[in-house]
Parts: C-alpha cells; structure tokens; sequence
C-alpha cells in the first residue's frame, strides 16, 4: 500500500501545478509579512487568504487527479490488491502531496516570520483544512462518473463550505436574533471545518475581545484546552467520515 | 478451477448476463463467444472482481471471489483497450508491477517482453505509444508472473501479423504447461488451433458449453470460423421464427 502512496506523491510534485501553487502560497506570505508592519495584522490577512484558497485548490486538484487517474486504478485493480487500500493509498498521497506544498509554501514562511504560537496553530488548521477537502474531493469524485458533473460537485462543496454556509448561519442569527441562539452557534459552528479553522486561529490572535459577547462565549467554550481538543477531534472526523463513505462506494462500484 | 452459478448481472435496463453457469478446469483453452453485446467482456469483468454480479457465486479454486482478491495473484488479465497512466514509461509500469507484487525481476517470465522488443522501449511514456504496442504491454503484463489461469480479452486485435503469431506461440506454450486459458475473439480463424472449448453466449445467456469437436459434429463444419457461423445463422432464424410467431398471435 505504502508503495502506491510513494507513486502517487511522485507523480504529483512533478505537476506543474503543485509548483505553481507553492509558489503562490510563497509569494504571498512573503508579500504579506513584507507589507504589514504588525505580525498580527499579517497573520489576519494570511488567514483569510489561507482559508479560502487552501480548500479551494485541495478540492479542485484532487478532483481532477482522481478523474485523471481511473486508468491507473482500472490497471491495479485487476492486480491483487484490496479495493478499498487502493483508494485510501491515492487519496493518502494526495493529502501528503497537498500537505507539503501547504507547509513549504505557507506554513514554514509564517513559522519563520512570526514564530508564536498563533504561527503553530495556523500551519497545523491549514494541513487540516488540506486534507479534509481531499477526503471531500475523493467522495465527490467516486460519486460519479462524469469529469464534468465531478468537477461540479467540487466547486458547490467549496461554495458550500466557505461562502453559504456562512451566510445561512448569519441569515439564522438575524432572522431569530430574539432568541439565545449562542450555544447553538457554536454547534452550527462545529459543522463547518472553515469555521473551525477561522475560530481556532481567531482565537489565538485574542481579536475576540473586539466580538464582544459571542467572542467571550467562545473563548470561554473553544479557548480552553477541551475546546480547542474537540475542534481537532472535529476535523479528523471530517477528515475520516467522507474517507468511509467513498471507501465503501468504490467497493461496490461497478468499473 | 473457475467456477460460476448463476451469475446474473444488469446494468440499468440491460440484463448484461443472466443467470450465467460456466465452470472451467485446469488444462483447457476456452473461447468465450458471442455476438457484440452477448455479456463477454462483462463475464470477464466478473471473474475478476471489477463488476460485481447482482446475484450468483464465482468461485476460484474453491474460494469465493466476492470477498477476496488475493486470488488475483494466479490470474494474468489481458483487457480488450489497456488503459495506462500517460505519464509513465514501460519501464515504470512494469517496475510498478514487480514492486507491487514484492517480485524481483528474475522470478517473472519476460518472453514476450524480448520477443515484442519491448526492452528497447522502456523510456518510452505511454502517451507515445500506438495502440498495437500498448497491446504488446498488456499481453507483456498478463504474463508476466506466472499465473495459473490467464484471461485474454480479444488478445490479436489491434497486433501485426507477426506479434499476432508470437502472442499465439506463447498461448500455446502455456497451454502445453497446463494452464487455464480463457479466450475472448471474433477473429476466429486466429483460435482454430489453440482452444478445446467454446462457450457461446448471446444476450446474456448462455447457449452451449462444448468441446470443440462436439461442435464439429453438430454443425459439420471443421473450421471454428464456419461452426460458429452455422450456430449464429441457426440462431438468427430461431429468432426469425419467434417473432413470426409472436406477430402471427398478435394479429390473431
């Protein structure tokens, strides 16, 4: 199994377009620590950046690789290996892929440049936020068949998860603003593995003295150690619930 | 060796194999026959795990194939269209395959390997490559370690002449050592001298399971090519006849 991931990674740090997102994440960090004279305010707009892009290009590369790569799977498949190992081995190396382009473009830059804490919690979310968007992009892409309709699936994920998603929340809290909703903020919160990621960085950078109230609530909930325990919990299990229901798709799909 | 009961399998509204029971034994050349869109390629597809039948049980070597893949390691598989990574040489693919396997390159069988000249090839990405040789790749793959049972899936189109007898040289040898060879062809002429069986499938459905020389019989042809040309003709005039019979009961 180790083997096919060692393919796989191979086959991909040699795309031009792992590079070119390297690079890009490079320029960027570097720009932005270049620009703004507070580490803080660099890391804010860094976060930003981090969250829209990362899940976006995870989404939209590896659902591209796995259309790209049904021959290499038809070929081993009338090899003896088991199914569901092939799958998990491909999805592996393209979550060790984007992982690394992540911490080499992002990670390692910020790290360097600031350094605190904040810096460690930010690379950390970001390889979080890489892999869960694969193990998406893996579910989406073993759905169907069609590349087109695939691609599809890909970008209304991203659109879900990094702008509705957001939106309906806001749209509930003003809607029902007579109610007290902010327990289950948090747990809508919870849902989403963007908003994890924006609350666990926010939080460090202490802007959430400046949310006021709901700010107090969740650093009292997500700023303690349990809080900041059950978001990663939460972000292995979208990492690893996606993972299951396409392993057992493609083990009874028809090729 | 391989044996399958009642094997039934559709696809939307096209029952592709329905109720299928074929059993094949160590030793023999089989053809599996039939008209376009008679269920070949998907029997195939079957016994090697890619298609999983609706209802029926395939065994092989007395272990059921549904949850297993282990058995694979004795089948060499040649598909119809080989499909390949475009980015990779010959020589990856097949390094890719001994790595796979944990086999060193001694412990594998290269004639065909040498006899295609593929050795020649071996930087060679597989985008490059014409059909025909990407065929010589596959027929290189299924026998490359040894299997007991080796599933070749129209094995002659798409090759020249000569690589079309070495491939049929090399059936034959295998055959000789008492493999399990398991055929599908239209060009029949090609199978005349290499098969001991012929499976005809049509729509689905098994028709017959017969030695050879049981069909020579029955149809009083000696060439498999005129035999099978016989049994189609036959068939088109039972279908004929049926939908005479059925117009005829619904003018009535």
């Amino acid at each position: 199994m180790f083997k096919i991931i060692k393919y796989v990674i191979v086959d991909i740090l040699r795309s031009r377009i792992m590079l070119a997102y390297t690079f890009f994440l490079l320029a960027i960090s570097l720009s932005i620590f270049n620009l703004e004279d507070s580490p803080a305010k660099g890391l804010l707009s860094m976060l930003n950046i981090i969250l829209i892009v990362v899940p976006l290009v995870s989404l939209i590369f590896s659902t591209i690789y796995m259309y790209n790569s049904v021959e290499f799977i038809e070929l081993l498949l009338s090899q003896p290996i088991r199914r569901s190992y092939l799958l998990l081995s491909v999805s592996a190396g393209l979550m060790l892929s984007l992982v690394i382009a992540f911490v080499v473009g992002a990670g390692i830059p910020v790290i360097l440049m600031e350094g605190s804490s904040t810096a460690w919690i930010m690379t950390l979310t970001g390889i979080g936020l890489s892999a869960v968007f694969v193990s998406l992009a893996v579910l989406g892409s073993v759905i169907t068949r069609d590349k087109a309709k695939g691609i599809g699936i890909a970008i209304l994920m991203w659109i879900y998860f990094s702008l509705l998603y957001d939106g309906i929340l806001l749209l509930i809290m003003f809607q029902l603003s007579d109610y007290p909703l902010d327990k289950a903020m948090i747990a809508f919160c919870s849902l989403n593995p963007v908003d994890l990621a924006r609350i666990l960085i926010l939080l460090k950078l202490d802007i959430s003295a400046l949310m006021g109230y709901t700010g107090a609530l969740y650093r009292e909930f997500f700023g303690s150690s349990m809080g900041i325990g059950l978001s990663f919990s939460l972000m292995i299990l979208w990492l690893v619930i996606p993972m299951a229901v396409a392993s057992r798709i493609f083990r009874k799909k028809d090729l | 060796m391989i044996e399958a009961r009642q094997v039934t399998k559709t696809f939307g509204k096209l029952k592709a194999l329905n109720s299928v029971s074929i059993s094949c034994a160590k030793g023999e050349t089989v053809s599996l026959i039939g008209p376009n869109g008679s269920g070949k390629t998907t029997f195939i597809k079957c016994l090697l795990g890619m298609v999983l039948p609706d209802s029926g049980t395939i065994t092989f070597n007395n272990t059921d194939i549904s949850r297993n893949w282990d058995y694979r390691k004795d089948i060499g598989y040649m598909p119809q269209i080989g499909r390949y990574p475009d980015n990779m040489t010959i020589g990856q693919i097949f390094y890719m395959m001994l790595d796979l396997r944990k086999k060193k390159l001694s412990d594998t069988d290269t004639e065909l390997v040498q006899a295609f000249g593929l050795e020649g090839m071996l930087k060679k990405r597989m985008r490059t490559l014409s059909g025909g040789t990407r065929q010589k790749v596959s027929a290189s793959l299924a026998f490359l370690f040894h299997p007991q049972v080796l599933i070749l899936d129209e094995p002659t189109a798409g090759l020249d002449p000569l690589s079309s007898e070495i491939l049929k040289e090399k059936i034959r040898k295998e055959k000789e050592q008492g493999k399990l060879v398991l055929i599908t062809s239209h060009i029949l002429s090609d199978l005349d001298d290499l098969v001991t069986q012929v499976i005809y499938l049509q729509d689905g459905n098994l028709l017959f399971h017969k030695h050879l020389d049981q069909l020579r019989q029955d149809t009083g042809e000696v060439k498999l090519s005129r035999a099978i040309a016989a049994v189609m003709k036959s068939q088109r005039i039972t279908n004929e006849e049926d939908e005479l019979t059925n117009e005829k009961g619904l003018i009535r």
